[in-house]
């Protein structure tokens, strides 16, 4: 069998016209009322709930023949997830795929939003685990939507609250709370608290889809995105001490891999894209193989 | 708390007709009297006559099959609790009302800290100073003598008392003028009781409030309120001032509810 008789198979990008429209339509929704969760009739995909249900749905939905899409997991294009879901998308729609965030104009991710700034032309999917930000707090699903309605956020601030009396700072790092708009408060889903301040007035489209918990919601271009605090505790990003190790950026979200059994580690780029691009510049980080610094440097830094 | 609107005398909750039934079974009929500035009300009655279900109408947990709550807002304007929206309902609810659980568990967030409990009200009517809500928080934890240094336990560690003294001060937080509370010393052995009576009678002379007190302990009844409704079977069998009440009762239950106190 060819790929092109494969591709038959399926409808173009794996869901049917009808369910795709429904789709669009809860998109459509998410688009005109900022940050508010709007339920859709989620259907089964052929992987598990927690794998990007969600995300895959609404990327299916949104996906046009001339588009280009990116699949990122943690930040990484290579690792199972994103190839995966980059895969079943070469076979269901045979769309064009890339690894490099510029070129893309379909991103669907998990956790993090790519160091290169994104442009008017993109969309943002994300693949959310659990939409409710009340959910922890608050059990009742009723009640959740009620205080949604009736703008009734103090309880996000108790969280943010029981945080500072036990950690003496928002030891909240990842799923921070936003209010979108002056209006919705959103779980920005898991993604780390680093990136909230590239949400707030992104030019990019921001379109979350939640499989499992059948909900979608979406962040329009250009909209103010809050993350909420105290007066005198105000919101931080997180800072790193060193740069990355292989491409030695500074001020990205860096990963920590453990190297050894003797306390060795380096703090590498999250976003895999934005390193190999930095390192193909000549960029070059403490333990980036450079023929000039041997083995020895690197063990020499260690403590 | 005594606004000048009340000079003109004006009660502060009015039930007219209050009805309320489950299917065909009864809950409370016809119950109608006023709630003034600064007045304790105890509800009294055995078990299954109708006294939570007319505290529930009252603080609109419930709404009666027919009959009129009425309250006096903070403008001065009497109005009806039912025809108010649910989001003016739910704001009067956190900022001007209390509710005091016979549970602490279903008025307190157990998960939380004491501070944030104390604390929740005031971050929901917009306090976003972390520093001024531990402030407020800790003075509160001191007005019903829990000690400061508990602020960030949770109540899970905290004694019966203490969790129903914990409930009491996140209820007062926002100053409120009305408080409904059903059977607050429930489950709680004697000489707490005595503390937890103490430290209302003094916080509901300190702050003006208002209260309504579901109770079947005739004692919590004597020491803490000033006027008693008498129910049973869902009627109101009989009403007047406490003492009068107690010391002459006229219906002969209210007579056999007195005669049946324990005496030591």
């Amino acid at each position: 069998m060819t790929a092109t008789s494969e591709t038959w198979s399926y409808n173009f990008a794996y869901l049917d016209e009808q369910t795709k429209r429904m789709i669009r339509r809860a998109i459509l929704k998410a688009i005109a009322i900022p940050g508010y969760q709007v339920p859709f009739a989620s259907r089964e995909m052929p992987m598990p709930y927690g794998w990007g249900t969600g995300g895959v749905q609404v990327t299916a939905s949104i996906l046009g023949p001339d588009d280009v899409l990116k699949v990122i997991d943690q930040g990484s294009d290579d690792t199972t997830n994103a190839v995966a879901i980059r895969g079943f998308f070469e076979k269901t729609a045979g769309v064009a795929t890339t690894t490099a965030t510029e070129e893309a104009s379909v991103i669907q991710t998990r956790h993090r939003i790519p160091e290169t700034p994104l442009s008017e032309t993109q969309v943002l999917v994300y693949q959310v685990p659990i939409p409710e930000p009340m959910r922890y707090l608050e059990p009742r699903e009723a009640e959740t939507r009620k205080m949604h309605a009736l703008q009734e956020y103090g309880l996000m601030h108790v969280k943010l609250y029981e945080d500072i009396a036990r950690h003496g700072h928002i030891a909240t790092t990842y799923a921070y709370p936003v209010k979108v708009s002056g209006r919705y408060v959103m779980d920005p889903s898991p993604t780390p608290k680093f990136d909230n301040p590239k949400m707030d007035n992104s030019p990019a489209l921001q379109l979350f889809g939640a499989g499992r918990e059948k909900r979608i919601y979406a962040v329009p271009p250009f909209t103010q995105v809050t993350s909420l605090d105290f007066e005198d505790h105000p919101f931080a990003v997180q800072t790193f001490e060193e740069p990355c190790a292989l491409c030695a950026a500074e001020g990205v979200f860096l990963d920590e891999v453990v190297l050894d059994d003797r306390g060795g580690r380096m703090f590498v780029c999250s976003d895999t894209n934005h390193c190999e691009e930095r390192r193909a510049a000549g960029h070059r980080g403490r333990l980036s193989g450079d023929p000039t610094k041997t083995e020895d440097a690197s063990q020499g830094e260690r403590p | 708390m005594n606004l000048p609107v009340f000079d003109d005398g004006a009660p502060l909750l009015r039930a007219s007709g209050v009805t309320r039934y489950y299917g065909t079974r009864i809950g409370c009929t016809d119950v109608s009297f006023e709630l003034w500035p600064g007045e304790v009300l105890a509800v009294v009655g055995e078990s299954g006559s109708g006294k939570t279900t007319l505290l529930n109408c009252l603080s609109t947990r419930l709404v009666p099959t027919s009959g009129v709550v009425e309250y006096r807002m903070r403008d001065g304007a009497m109005r009806d609790l039912f025809q108010l929206n649910e989001a003016e309902r739910r704001l009067l609810m956190r900022t001007d009302w209390g509710f005091v659980h016979q549970n602490p568990a279903d008025g307190l967030r157990m998960t939380v800290s004491a501070g944030a409990n104390v604390g929740e009200r005031l971050m929901a009517v917009g306090a976003r100073n972390y520093g001024a809500i531990r402030g407020e928080a800790e003075s509160w934890l001191d007005k019903v003598e829990i000690d400061t240094g508990r602020i960030d336990d949770d109540p899970r560690g905290f004694s019966g008392g203490m969790r129903q003294r914990l409930q009491i001060a996140r209820n007062l937080v926002t100053g409120p003028r009305l408080i409904f509370m059903d059977e607050p010393t429930g489950g709680l052995d004697v000489s707490v009781q005595a503390r937890l009576l103490d430290l209302l009678r003094q916080l509901v002379g300190e702050f003006g409030l208002s209260a309504v007190v579901v109770t079947h302990d005739l004692a919590v009844a004597r020491l803490l309120s000033h006027r008693m409704i008498v129910m049973r079977g869902g009627n109101v069998i009989e009403t007047g001032l406490t003492d009068q009440v107690l010391d002459d009762p006229r219906a002969p239950y209210t007579q056999l509810l007195v005669s049946s106190i324990l005496q030591v």
